[in-house]
């Protein structure tokens, strides 16, 4: 089966600092990949890059077969779910107004939207009479099931999440990770994953991506990367993770 | 010429001569004695059956002769003196007919001497002055510390304070500006020894004042006259040429009357009535006045402050994506705003279409408007969080899809505050309006500092202080409705 989306000698700068190399990257149908590394190794960038927030130097990117260009990439984006740390939820809408955004301008009809609510609030454990609340009356753990609801909404082909579990604290991360876990068995969903826990790669993700200075270093299942470490820097990155838990 | 044309011409001339005459726009100079010689060409041309409208009080002498010879007055008193000097600006004094020809070459025609002769002088407290044994203006070469408070024109006019300090040798230590009425006020309170004033001015009698002998001569001859565009109905010519005149202590009661009264048009029927004292100075409602100025003044910074929305937004919008050209945007509109509001008006009465009316008005504060509602529609825009416009991205909203569901209400507070700033800042320039004729409650607060009388300054003051905080409390409440409630919380 051909990948969804092909990264081909793909590279961005910021100034004249390297955010990322060139790379060449594929990321297939119903799989989550998670994307590990130190702070400032080009995560973030590389997922920026994915939802055309960002436009490579060289290289070029393909979603579905089609290269991403700047005139199809506002189509492109609506096939696309994007979660940030944060949650990225717009203030000024209630939770509902936030996740039904898209699809009301898009003109969905009612009963459709309705439904898939329903169902998302099932699925991502929100209460329903919480939809009418605004961000800032929802608890940290809240805002990012809505924000997942919202990437959700238009069932995405891909499902981007950068740090989503980041700023919460370990018992609602925790939760959330087997919530997640759901979802993506449950959907099939195709997802890229930025985390910094090598655990949390391990329990969500079916591949690594391991990824240094801007460069992709391995890539394989956790144990490929600690049974068969391409270098020095991947055995000592999984031991890093592995102290740091105890 | 043919039977048939004539026929046609004589036809046009006869339909011509039947249809209403036009109105006749009269215009007066920010000074009593003007405000009265206005009134007084309004009801003679209205006795000789003509439509007439009064733009009392427009300005000074730039801004009246603009005016006239741009179309948008018809008629107004000048004195003779200012036509040589500030309008044609001739080095000698002119004999008349040299200077009907001149003025003749602007299609402006002058009228016959009015019967006096209102020249420039300088005056002193009498007391002051014969205990100092000053008589005339050469005395004062012995005092060069007495404290001088000359009116603005005076002390920039081609004939006026400097070109006389010269004549006469003067070296006064103490010189500086003042509002004419103010100036009565501080001569008389002695916060000033002495002030330029016309020789047909009231204060002269009732503050007991001395005029200085121009011994050299200096000032020239200001002789009352109307001046008219030559388009007037030759009828409308006539009238104003054969009135009657008034002389020089005829003007000065008039003068006196208008100040006591505090009403103009009441001293001019005093000049057409026999005996003076037969009728009262009509009762003055305040009600119907005082509404008749606000819905002025709201009127002005309403509409202005609609287009300075209008126009606002839509820069403020480009402003906030930086680069060249939101820079100079906000260079540009922050320049206008150092313009002083006077500079300003009198910068846009020249303009076509614009001249001495309330769009001219409206265009000015139109332009003060601006800059807190582009600047807080740019920084409102520029603050938000970089994440949740890369969010609005992410989610494949278009560019104006983006700017109405996204950013525009994560801005409105910022954008609120800045139309808040911009209404309240007009309600208290619309003020200015009043300087060229435009009304509203800058109105009373003129004639009010021409009559030097508090109360009729009060009348425009008060109201308009309390429409600027009506206008905050209302903006306060309109936040609720238009700041969406998740930003509030
Ligand atoms: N908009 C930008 N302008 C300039 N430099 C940037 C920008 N975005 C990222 N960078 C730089 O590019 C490099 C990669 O950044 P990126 O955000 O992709 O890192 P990351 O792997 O996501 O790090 P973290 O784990 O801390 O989030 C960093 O050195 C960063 O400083
Ligand atoms: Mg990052």
């Amino acid at each position: 089966m051909d990948p969804l989306v092909r990264l081909l000698g793909v590279s961005k700068k910021f100034g004249g600092s390297t955010a990322l190399q060139p790379t060449d990257l594929e990321f297939r149908s119903g799989l989550t990949t998670a994307l590990i590394g130190p702070s400032g190794c080009g995560k973030s960038t590389l997922l920026r890059l994915l939802i055309a927030l960002l436009t490579p130097d060289s290289g070029k990117i393909t979603f579905d077969g089609t290269e991403v260009n700047e005139a199809n990439a506002q189509q492109l984006r609506r096939r696309v779910g994007y979660v940030i740390q944060e949650g990225g939820l717009f203030p000024h809408l209630t939770a509902r107004a936030n996740v039904l955004l898209m699809s009301r301008h898009l003109g969905r009809p009612p009963e459709e939207m309705e439904s898939r609510l329903e169902e998302l609030c099932a699925l991502s454990q929100f209460p329903r009479d919480a939809l009418d609340r605004y961000p800032a009356e929802l608890s940290g753990g809240q805002r990012q099931r809505v924000s997942l609801m919202r990437a959700l909404m238009l069932s995405p082909e891909l499902l981007l999440l950068d740090e989503p579990l980041g700023a919460l604290d370990p018992l609602v991360r925790s939760a959330l990770q087997r919530d997640l876990k759901q979802i993506f068995t449950r959907l099939k969903q195709t997802a890229v994953l930025v985390t910094h826990d090598m655990g949390e790669a391990a329990y969500l993700a079916d591949e690594i991506v391991l990824m240094n200075e801007g460069r992709v270093v391995q890539r394989g299942s956790v144990a490929d990367l600690r049974e068969h470490p391409a270098s020095e820097f991947v055995s000592g990155f999984i031991n890093a993770q592995r102290s740091a838990a105890f | 010429m043919k039977p048939g044309t004539f026929l046609i011409l004589a036809g046009f001339l006869v339909i011509a001569t039947a249809l209403p005459a036009k109105t006749i726009v009269v215009g007066s100079k920010k000074f009593t004695e003007s405000y009265v010689l206005g009134e007084i060409a309004k009801t003679v041309l209205e006795r000789s059956g003509f439509e007439v409208q009064q733009r009392a009080g427009m300005g000074g002498t730039i801004i009246l002769w603009q005016a006239l010879s741009g179309g948008q007055i018809d008629v107004y008193p000048e004195y003779t003196g200012t036509i040589g000097e500030e309008i044609l600006k001739t080095k000698q004094s002119l004999p008349e007919g040299a200077m009907r020809a001149a003025l003749a070459k602007f299609g402006v025609g002058m009228s016959a001497d009015l019967g006096f002769n209102n020249t420039y002088a300088l005056v002193m407290r009498r007391a002051e002055a014969v205990r100092l044994g000053i008589r005339s203006i050469s005395d004062l070469r012995r005092h060069p510390d007495l404290k001088a408070g000359l009116t603005h024109e005076f002390l920039d006019r081609q004939d006026g304070w400097r070109p006389l300090e010269s004549r006469y040798g003067l070296t006064m230590l103490n010189v500086s500006g003042i509002d004419h009425a103010i100036g009565y006020a501080a001569l008389a309170n002695g916060s000033i020894d002495l002030k330029d004033a016309y020789s047909t001015d009231a204060k002269i009698q009732e503050n007991g004042l001395v005029v200085l002998q121009d011994d050299f001569h200096f000032f020239p001859e200001y002789k009352a006259v109307f001046l008219y565009r030559m388009q007037l109905e030759p009828r409308a010519i006539d009238a104003l040429n054969h009135f009657g005149g008034i002389d020089e202590a005829r003007m000065i009661t008039l003068n006196a009357a208008a100040e006591r009264t505090k009403n103009y048009a009441y001293a001019a029927t005093q000049y057409f009535h026999a005996s003076p004292n037969e009728t009262a100075p009509p009762p003055r409602q305040f009600a119907p006045k005082l509404f008749r100025w606000i819905s002025r003044h709201l009127e002005l910074a309403g509409i202005s402050l609609f287009f300075s929305i209008l126009v606002g937004l839509p820069l403020g919008i480009a402003a906030s994506r930086g680069g060249a050209l939101g820079q100079s945007i906000l260079a540009i509109i922050g320049m206008i705003q150092t313009i002083p509001s006077l500079a300003l008006l009198a910068l846009l009465v020249p303009v076509p279409f614009l001249g001495i009316s309330a769009s001219t008005a409206i265009v000015a504060l139109f332009l003060y408007g601006l800059l807190p509602i582009v600047r807080n529609t740019a920084t409102g825009l520029q603050e938000i969080p970089p994440a949740l416009r890369d969010s609005a991205i992410a989610l494949g909203l278009g560019p104006g899809a983006r700017l109405r569901k996204i950013y525009l209400p994560l801005a409105s507070r910022t954008i609120l505050a800045g139309i808040k700033t911009s209404a309240v800042i007009n309600i208290g320039t619309a003020t200015l309006a009043a300087l060229i004729g435009a009304g509203g409650l800058g109105e009373p607060i003129l004639s009010g500092l021409n009559l030097n009388d508090n109360a009729t300054i009060l009348e425009g003051a008060i109201p308009a202080a309390l429409l600027a905080l009506l206008v905050q409390g209302l903006f306060d409440l309109l936040d609720r409705f238009l700041i969406p409630r998740g930003l509030r919380l």
